[in-house]
């Protein structure tokens, strides 16, 4: 083959070129590579499956095992032997409150956070252009990563009773109306910063670019075209946002559903901070394990927010909320 | 299309709820100042910075942070190395069980901090591994994949493939052409991905709390004085330090994937 190629003159260079000798093992294993595709998929995909598969599945299984076992009344060492007695202890009154508080609470920062949500996310994708897009962007993107904890601690100073919140409504002579919020039966409290309308701030701030951003690509990919067709056929701003964005946006407002809901329900560090040290999901997780020592029932717990989200995604996923993601 | 402006009352809740989103982070810095030192009076009595070397006098959040960013380099490290191999081979191909591994990529931040968390605390509990620097950074690193997955896989699916079939006609080899030209072509995705898994991970309390044993990183350090506060001048400019670790690489990862498709963030 080389002969023939000498002989055919100017092109000779090039097949030289073309042609190469193997330059050892790197142009081997290139051409190993070359021959076998399935055999690089394999080499690149097994460390990170392996990673994920050892580390957090395997975790995942330790979990669930850990949860069909039980703890010993007396001796307090976990027995090992399948048993659903700490699961039927979750259905005990103090552990059932826990669970029904959790998803109130919840269900509440989901609402309250798409409510604050929808005018950022509107704005942001049909009216925001330019710098201001970039604005915008920043604005929602910053909060979303900035410090969890650090957030959390701003809200400390906040609802503190000597605190800014105190502080504005004297300045505004609106300490009355601060007052009687908090004399409100069960959500009210001694201040801010123990009540559950205090909490249930917190929540709804650290959560809530998790909203805006699924919200605002769902009204990003409302076409124009709809709302003129809507103001053209006689419809006032109120009725083509009832009748034409909302519907359109639902979507995304699922998709934020998914974080807000799940965030909350997993989080145990707001409610030991902000609140009347109320116990929620996360919490009973964490001193289960901890100070208590039961394992098993920690672990029982931490199966409910799994259940309850695999239910959540198949419904959601059944409501074409993915597509916003 | 639009020549419609926003109406005043759109336009005041949007910007009102951006603010809303800042406002409280900027309180952060006028605490760090402030003269009071038994509580959280506002406004604060007075200025100082003498709290700012109270901090740097403290051999316990030097520790702490040592702690934190140790961690936080070497997760973000694998995270950087397992994040790139799992999005080269899931942008390379359609396989059987693909949809079921990008499951597995993005469950560890789909599902609640606490499970991630209790799980590999039942794990270690069961296999009989104690709590080290070794099992924060295991988790870490699990929840970090995901993130600089994001980035990269993105990065991917922009870059065509052409480029790589002219690298190999041009006789260079496989090892040659992912130095060459892969890798400066994923360059800023990848820089942006492990900026914002190395945030993630500096900042990272819930999971840490079921991992760490005894130690004490920065933010487990910031979250017991937040249930017991005992010194809460230093406390706040521990807040801020945190507040600048996390901040910076984010803007940095927005800066540097800006001008593409896809910039750095869209998924946490």
């Amino acid at each position: 083959m080389m002969a023939h190629h000498s002989r055919s003159g100017a092109n000779s260079d090039a097949a030289m070129i073309a042609i190469l000798p193997e330059r050892g093992l790197a142009d081997r294993l290139t051409g190993l590579f070359w021959r076998k595709p399935k055999l690089l998929l394999a080499l690149m995909i097994t460390p990170p499956l392996l990673w994920l598969g050892v580390v957090y599945l395997g975790s995942l299984a330790a979990l669930l095992l850990q949860s069909f076992y039980s703890i010993d009344e007396f001796s307090g060492m976990v027995v090992q032997e399948f048993t659903l007695k700490t699961y039927a202890e979750l259905l005990r009154p103090a552990n059932y409150d826990v669970i029904f508080r959790t998803l109130l609470m919840a269900a509440a920062v989901t609402v309250g956070c798409a409510i604050l949500a929808f005018p950022i996310a509107y704005f942001a994708a049909r009216f925001a252009r330019g710098r201001w897009k970039a604005v915008f962007y920043l604005g929602i993107m910053l909060p979303l990563w900035s410090s969890y904890l650090v957030k959390v601690y701003a809200w400390k100073l906040i609802l503190a009773k000597e605190g800014i919140i105190t502080w504005a409504a004297e300045a505004t002579q609106t300490s009355a109306v601060l007052d009687a919020i908090l004399t409100l039966p069960v959500i009210g409290g001694n201040s801010l910063s123990t009540s559950y309308i205090g909490m249930f701030m917190v929540f709804t701030y650290v959560w809530l670019p998790y909203m805006i951003l699924p919200m605002q690509a769902s009204l990003e990919r409302v076409p124009a075209s709809m709302l003129e067709a809507s103001a053209d056929l006689g419809a006032t701003r109120a009725q083509t946002l009832r009748t034409v964005i909302l519907p359109l946006a639902m979507p995304g407002v699922i998709a934020g559903s998914i974080f807000t809901f799940s965030l909350t329900m997993g989080d145990y560090i707001i409610p030991q901070i902000v609140g009347n040290s109320a116990n929620f999901i996360g919490m009973a997780v964490y001193q289960l394990q901890g100070t208590a020592g039961n394992i098993p029932l920690a672990a029982a717990f931490a199966v409910v927010p799994i259940v309850i989200m695999v239910i959540y995604l198949w419904l959601a996923k059944r409501a074409g909320a993915f597509d916003a993601l | 299309m639009h020549s419609e402006r926003a109406g005043l009352g759109l336009r005041i809740a949007a910007l009102g709820g951006l603010l809303f989103l800042h406002l409280p982070i900027l309180l952060i810095f006028l605490y760090a100042f402030t003269t009071e030192e038994r509580t959280y009076a506002f406004p604060p009595p007075g200025l100082t910075t003498e709290w700012f070397a109270a901090a740097w006098n403290r051999p316990d959040i030097w520790e702490a942070m040592a702690l934190s960013l140790k961690v936080a380099l070497i997760a973000t490290l694998i995270a950087m190395v397992l994040g790139t191999l799992v999005s080269a081979a899931m942008s390379r191909a359609t396989f059987f069980g693909r949809e079921q591994i990008s499951l597995l990529i993005i469950l560890p931040i789909a599902l609640p901090g606490v499970i991630t968390g209790m799980s590999l605390r039942s794990a270690f509990g069961m296999a009989g591994i104690d709590f080290s620097t070794l099992t924060i950074i295991l988790g870490h690193a699990t929840f970090c994949i995901v993130i600089v997955y994001n980035n990269a896989v993105a990065r991917f699916r922009r870059l065509s493939g052409g480029v790589m079939e002219a690298s190999a006609d041009l006789g260079a080899n496989a090892f040659q052409t992912f130095w060459h030209i892969l890798l400066p072509n994923l360059g800023t995705a990848l820089l942006a991905g492990g900026m914002l898994a190395f945030a993630l991970s500096f900042d990272e309390v819930i999971v840490t709390t079921f991992t760490a044993g005894q130690q004490t990183t920065l933010p487990i350090w910031m979250l017991e004085e937040l249930i017991r506060p005992r010194q809460r001048p230093v406390t706040n400019v521990v807040a801020m330090i945190v507040f600048a670790a996390t901040f910076l690489p984010i803007l940095a990862a927005y800066y540097l994937t800006r001008n593409g498709s896809e910039t750095a963030g869209g998924g946490k």
